[in-house]
């Protein structure tokens, strides 16, 4: 039997679209197969690697993987360690032992981090009942202050910092100010004036609406010269 | 053939509108407009549910809401639930639910909110339809997606989409039916009055190619919400 595939790279794909029919091809991540035909999960981009079919995610809220670096909000705090809101379905954990210094027993744990304190975590563990741990052991991991937060779609933020980071750095670059993006799609962003802040913010902004165009790098960098 | 009220044909839907993304803050949303019949629906989650009770750890939960707006009929509506909307956010629930896969999500609830702000006969088809282009705006994952509509028989007729006219008229009878797109199930029938087996048959045949049609405006809906921005 021939296989066939009905999408092509970087189409538009809905739920429940069939994206290939015959065994030749392989479902991926965001599709199943039913039969003889692979088909799609979400709504999102196609995206075919010889035989996998893949669909990447436009919308939907962030799903907890492991190594991801994270931003979150202290929501509850407990014998052995904090709550974390990380913008998923479920609370991440970070206990006593995953953080970096020292803590003396009994040891009031909001001198450490407070409620609302936000947080930058790396996902050390993610259980089958979806149990969330993390560490904030680690270089550039810490309680951020000030600065300001703005919540992006979880799926885009790969487009955000681009091939090797190129998208960041140059944001970084021409805005002068410190910016850290969660996988979890929060960023975290601090200049050295208010203006700065929110020209980084509106770059951001603008990456994400137009996350699915190819060539945003060039784009992007004129528009960062155009406001020097 | 003797048309109908407004002049329509017995296949014929009243004008469909779909859009996707109408309300900000929500995780997903959708508007479905067919004829004077407008439904709003928004989807939160997937999210803890609480109480906990309610919890199931195997799986995530789906909990629908349908509620109409005081002001979208003519008579006045007493805002909150009653019990004709707690059946309807039953049978939204059902209606939904074998498309929707949420097996990834143990303990958690995916809320989904049907609120109809203009009310014109369908409301529960047109509800079960913008919760089916929320669920999948908000990043669900989906198996099939589902569209639903009215059909009904008149003096012995059976028509596709009736308006409130239609409906009032004596011994209409209601049949709401709701299809997934692929795999043309049917994931809701209900019946009120009296029809024979015969005209049944037709009736459901009617509807799902009437579904067909309301499956191309959802599937419109949601790639014209990404391609606006291009």
């Amino acid at each position: 039997m021939t296989s066939k595939l009905l999408v092509k790279e970087k189409e538009i794909v809905i739920p429940g679209q069939e994206l290939a029919e015959g065994l030749d091809y392989l479902p991926s991540q965001g599709s199943f197969r039913e039969g003889n035909k692979i088909i799609s999960n979400f709504l999102g981009l196609a995206s075919i690697n010889e035989r996998f079919i893949k669909v990447i995610q436009l919308t939907g809220k962030y799903n907890a993987k492991v190594n991801d670096l994270v931003i979150g909000k202290v929501s509850d705090i407990g014998f052995y360690g904090w709550t974390l809101d990380i913008g998923c379905a479920y609370n991440a954990v970070l206990s006593i032992r995953e953080t970096s210094g020292f803590i003396e027993r009994n040891d009031d744990l909001t001198k450490h981090y407070d409620y609302g304190d936000l947080v930058v975590a790396q996902v050390v563990k993610v259980t089958k009942q979806k149990q969330i741990d993390v560490t904030t052991k680690g270089p550039g991991l810490k309680k951020l202050i000030g600065g300001k937060i703005i919540e992006v779609t979880p799926s885009k933020v790969p487009r955000m910092i681009g091939k090797q980071a190129s998208m960041i750095t140059m944001i970084k670059d021409a805005t002068k100010c410190n910016v850290i993006i969660g996988q979890n799609g929060r960023v975290w962003i601090k200049g050295e004036t208010l203006d700065k802040e929110i020209l980084a913010t509106k770059i951001i902004m603008k990456i994400e609406q137009e996350s699915h165009i190819e060539g945003l790098t060039d784009k992007i960098k004129e528009m960062l010269q155009e406001k020097k | 053939m003797d048309k109908r009220v407004d002049g329509r044909k017995a296949d014929e839907m009243r004008e469909i509108e779909a859009k996707v993304g109408i309300i900000k803050r929500a995780d997903g949303s959708a508007l479905f407009k067919i004829g004077d019949t407008i439904a709003i629906a928004a989807v939160y989650g997937p999210r803890e549910l609480h109480p906990r009770y309610l919890q199931n750890p195997e799986t995530g939960i789906l909990r629908c809401n349908y509620d109409m707006t005081s002001f979208s009929v003519t008579e006045r509506k007493k805002p909150g639930p009653n019990r004709r909307g707690v059946e309807i956010s039953l049978v939204t629930e059902k209606a939904l639910l074998p498309a929707v896969d949420l097996s990834q999500f143990p303990n958690a609830v995916v809320d989904v909110f049907v609120e109809i702000i203009q009310a014109n006969a369908g409301t529960r088809c047109a509800g079960i339809t913008a919760a089916s282009l929320a669920l999948a705006h908000a990043g669900i994952p989906m198996k099939d997606m589902v569209a639903a509509i009215s059909v009904g028989k008149i003096n012995g007729k059976v028509y596709v989409d009736l308006n409130k006219d239609e409906e009032d008229v004596e011994d209409a009878t209601d049949i709401p039916v709701a299809c997934t797109a692929r795999g043309k199930k049917i994931t809701l029938l209900q019946l009120d009055g009296n029809i024979t087996k015969k005209e049944l048959i037709e009736a459901l045949k009617l509807a799902k190619s009437s579904c067909e049609k309301i499956n191309k405006v959802q599937e419109k809906a949601l790639l014209e919400f990404y391609k606006q921005n291009e």
